[in-house]
């Protein structure tokens, strides 16, 4: 009796239950809450950041700005015409009137004026005659909460200047080139610099890396050797960029500066001839992101289900055949994603292209692989470096543009990656 | 200890084998001799020797973990493709040793299908997971008279007609581990290996994986892993019985005529194994 009844009732509790289970349940519950806390002030702190660096960024690329022409466009009507309304020869007249013979002959010599359209004159009369000069700015937050205050200092301070709300990214900001006036500066240069180096980088680290991964993750036998280059590409990723830009500088700029000159291809720019040239700031940084694409694209490969290897492999199917058929497809969208992460962290590297020799000032546009550069990045650290506050409101809006071109990147990854999904899930 | 089992169980072997070669010595369309396989030091599978009859269903059965998907896969060299695997012994098919240097494992496969566990169709349309397995292989005639016959003979033709440029994951499980059938048999190979084809389905769905390969044994000589003792009883003609020695090495205990062993079988363990008082 006793003896049949001792298992069904057991008198050891290994487990607690009623008050105790219900104080450990809330002990439990409250561990959870705690870690909860915790992440979501993880999250707090860093949306603040970044709340505080956009802040920071739009604060500058707009507000109030002190503005003094050098002729007040009303002192450029003729017989009570405003000068919007004059025609082309008008203003012609007023150009010769104001400029130099000189300089009129090197604009006749540019673009004679008989081809010159009328709205090409009007600026011209805008930029050479009236010429206005920003003299002083203001961020955003005191242009709003300051107003009157901005308004007396500059009657005080700046006599004969008009005060003018100004956005610093604007159509204009991007379509004009690089210039010493802040009014008249752009990131056209910078821009299609970062867009030509980024585009041959990806040309050349995407088809390397994709292969080396390939390799290393099909075909690689896992002897010494292959585990030393594993452990290699491994550490490289985590060298720092300016050493990339100190070998980037002797191998493509010194070493291959024939090639990188575009020199034997009879394409070299004739005011550089040297190797600081799109192409070797592209190789460079081709170098630098190739470790990235590697590692993604080897886990990309590495997830693809064993089974579906096996199922190609079950019907007859070579190596090379599931390769290309299964493995990669499926792996596309890691490798994509992986890849759009390295392009845009080629699109912010900023020291090894100082170290391969960004050019600090050009105004003219990237041509091909051998011309001479700038990039983005670079164009935002010379002007904040600049000693005028005018060009911090450059380098705002040109953070502005280099923040749009990443997202637009990353959407466009996003994009194809779910429409490549989605299109192998419905077959 | 273990050189003894090993003795004892080639021992008890021989008449069997000898008799299977003495009946049909033609028959014989697949032969695994003293077939070891290793994982790095780890055997799975110890000195297995039987051969498989042509155009007939042989059943491996035995506890979990006794190597016989590991013995199944050695059978079409898919082994290979698992790093540090070896494979020690001969598996001889068409009179030869596939395993033999200069042999073409890719051949081997094409010639020896395989069905798994789990469906696993490739992530395109119905149609094309037929297609795509008969183009690699060269295939130059009427793709979709292949694509059809192939539906037809796995029993899948009336279910998906409607449906072949729809994704084959849209498919249910059944019907995707009836397509993977109709893409083994696309590319017409000699033997289909089967490993627990039908442990992820409904009963239903099992009876007609299991019509199939009655249908199938016509022209194919099947081999199917299974764990349910009525299906290996319900359709197999062979059965082999499989065990894992004091090292989890597996070996065989028994092999024969499915009735015979089954109704009378010659090992106790065997015995022991069918009636569920082990493994
Ligand atoms: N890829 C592998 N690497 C290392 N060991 C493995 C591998 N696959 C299987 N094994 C081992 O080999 C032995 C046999 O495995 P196998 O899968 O062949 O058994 P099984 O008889 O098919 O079992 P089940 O009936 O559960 O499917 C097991 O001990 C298993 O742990
Ligand atoms: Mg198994």
């Amino acid at each position: 009796m006793n003896t049949l009844s001792a298992p069904s009732a057991p008198t050891v509790r290994y487990l607690p239950e009623g008050d105790s289970f219900r104080s450990h349940m809330a002990a439990r519950h409250k561990k959870g809450t705690l870690w909860l806390t915790i992440f979501q002030a993880a999250t707090l702190v860093s949306i603040l950041a970044l709340t505080a660096l956009l802040y920071n960024i739009i604060n500058q690329s707009f507000g109030w700005v002190a503005v003094r022409n050098q002729v007040e466009p009303e002192a450029l009507a003729i017989e009570g015409t405003p000068l919007e309304e004059l025609s082309k020869e008008q203003l012609i007249t007023i150009l010769e009137a104001y400029i130099s013979k000189g300089v009129m002959r090197r604009l006749e010599s540019e673009k004679p004026f008989s081809v010159r359209s009328r709205e090409d004159v009007y600026q011209l009369v805008e930029e050479r005659v009236i010429n206005p000069e920003i003299l002083r700015s203001w961020p955003l937050a005191d242009s709003l909460l300051r107003r009157s205050a901005i308004h007396q200092e500059v009657v005080e301070t700046f006599p004969g200047a008009r005060l003018q709300f100004r956005a610093w990214i604007n159509p204009q900001f991007l379509r004009a080139p690089q210039s010493a006036n802040p009014a008249k500066a752009g990131v056209r240069t910078a821009m299609l610099g970062s867009l030509w180096i980024v585009g041959l980088t990806i040309l050349v680290a995407f088809p390397v890396g994709v292969g080396a991964a390939i390799y290393l993750e099909e075909y690689a036998a896992d002897n010494p050797l292959n585990r030393l280059i594993q452990t290699n590409i491994n550490n490289l990723a985590g060298v720092p960029s300016i050493i990339y830009g100190m070998l980037g500088l002797a191998i493509f700029v010194r070493g291959l500066e024939p090639v990188t000159s575009g020199a034997i291809f009879g394409l070299s720019d004739p005011t550089t001839a040297n190797g600081r040239t799109v192409i070797s700031a592209s190789l460079t940084l081709a170098l630098l992101i190739l470790p990235l694409i590697i590692i993604n694209a080897q886990e990309a490969i590495r997830a693809v289900p064993r089974s579906l290897r096996e199922a190609s492999y079950a019907v007859g199917a070579t190596h090379w055949q599931t390769i290309w058929h299964h493995v990669l497809p499926s792996a596309l969208p890691g490798i994509l994603t992986g890849t759009i992460f390295a392009m845009s962290r080629a699109m912010g590297e900023t020291a090894p292209l100082v170290v391969v020799g960004a050019s600090t000032f050009i105004a003219h546009d990237p041509t091909g692989p051998f011309s001479k550069f700038t990039s983005l990045p670079i164009q935002i650290y010379q002007w904040t470096a600049r000693p005028q506050d005018l060009f911090r409101n450059l380098a705002a809006a040109a953070i502005i543009v280099l923040l749009v071109l990443l997202l637009a990147f990353n959407a466009v990854a996003i994009i194809l990656r779910n429409r490549y999904r989605s299109k192998r899930r419905e077959g | 200890m273990t050189a003894i089992h090993v003795l004892t169980a080639t021992a008890r072997l021989a008449p069997v084998q000898a008799l299977a070669a003495a009946r049909c010595e033609s028959d014989c369309a697949l032969e695994a001799r003293q077939l070891s396989v290793y994982y790095g030091a780890f055997r799975a599978v110890k000195d297995v020797s039987l051969k498989i009859q042509r155009q007939k269903i042989t059943a491996l059965i035995g506890p979990s973990g006794c190597g016989k998907s590991t013995f199944l896969r050695a059978l079409n060299r898919m082994n290979d493709l698992i790093p540090g695997s070896r494979t020690e012994g001969e598996v001889i098919f068409e009179g030869c040793n596939i395993y033999a240097p200069g042999v073409d494992p890719v051949e081997v496969r094409r010639r020896i299908g395989m069905v798994f566990q789990k469906p696993n169709p490739f992530p395109k349309s119905v149609y094309d997971n037929i297609a795509w397995a008969a183009r690699i292989n060269g295939f130059r005639g009427n793709m979709d008279d292949l694509v059809e016959q192939s539906l037809r003979q796995a029993a899948l033709w009336d279910e998906v007609k409607d449906k072949l440029r729809q994704s084959a994951l849209a498919l249910s499980g059944g019907q995707q581990q009836r397509l993977c059938i109709a893409r083994a048999i696309a590319i017409r190979p000699e033997i289909i290996l089967m490993d627990e084809p039908a442990s992820a389905l409904d009963p239903i769905a099992t009876l007609k994986i299991e019509d199939l390969m009655h249908e199938l044994v016509k022209n194919y000589t099947i081999i199917i892993v299974t764990h349910n003792m009525q299906q290996a009883a319900r359709v197999s003609d062979y059965t082999a019985f499989l065990m894992m020695d004091e090292d989890r090495a597996g070996y065989l205990v028994e092999y024969g005529p499915t009735d015979e062993v089954f109704t009378n079988p010659k090992d106790r363990r065997t015995e022991e194994y069918i009636t569920g008082r082990f493994g």
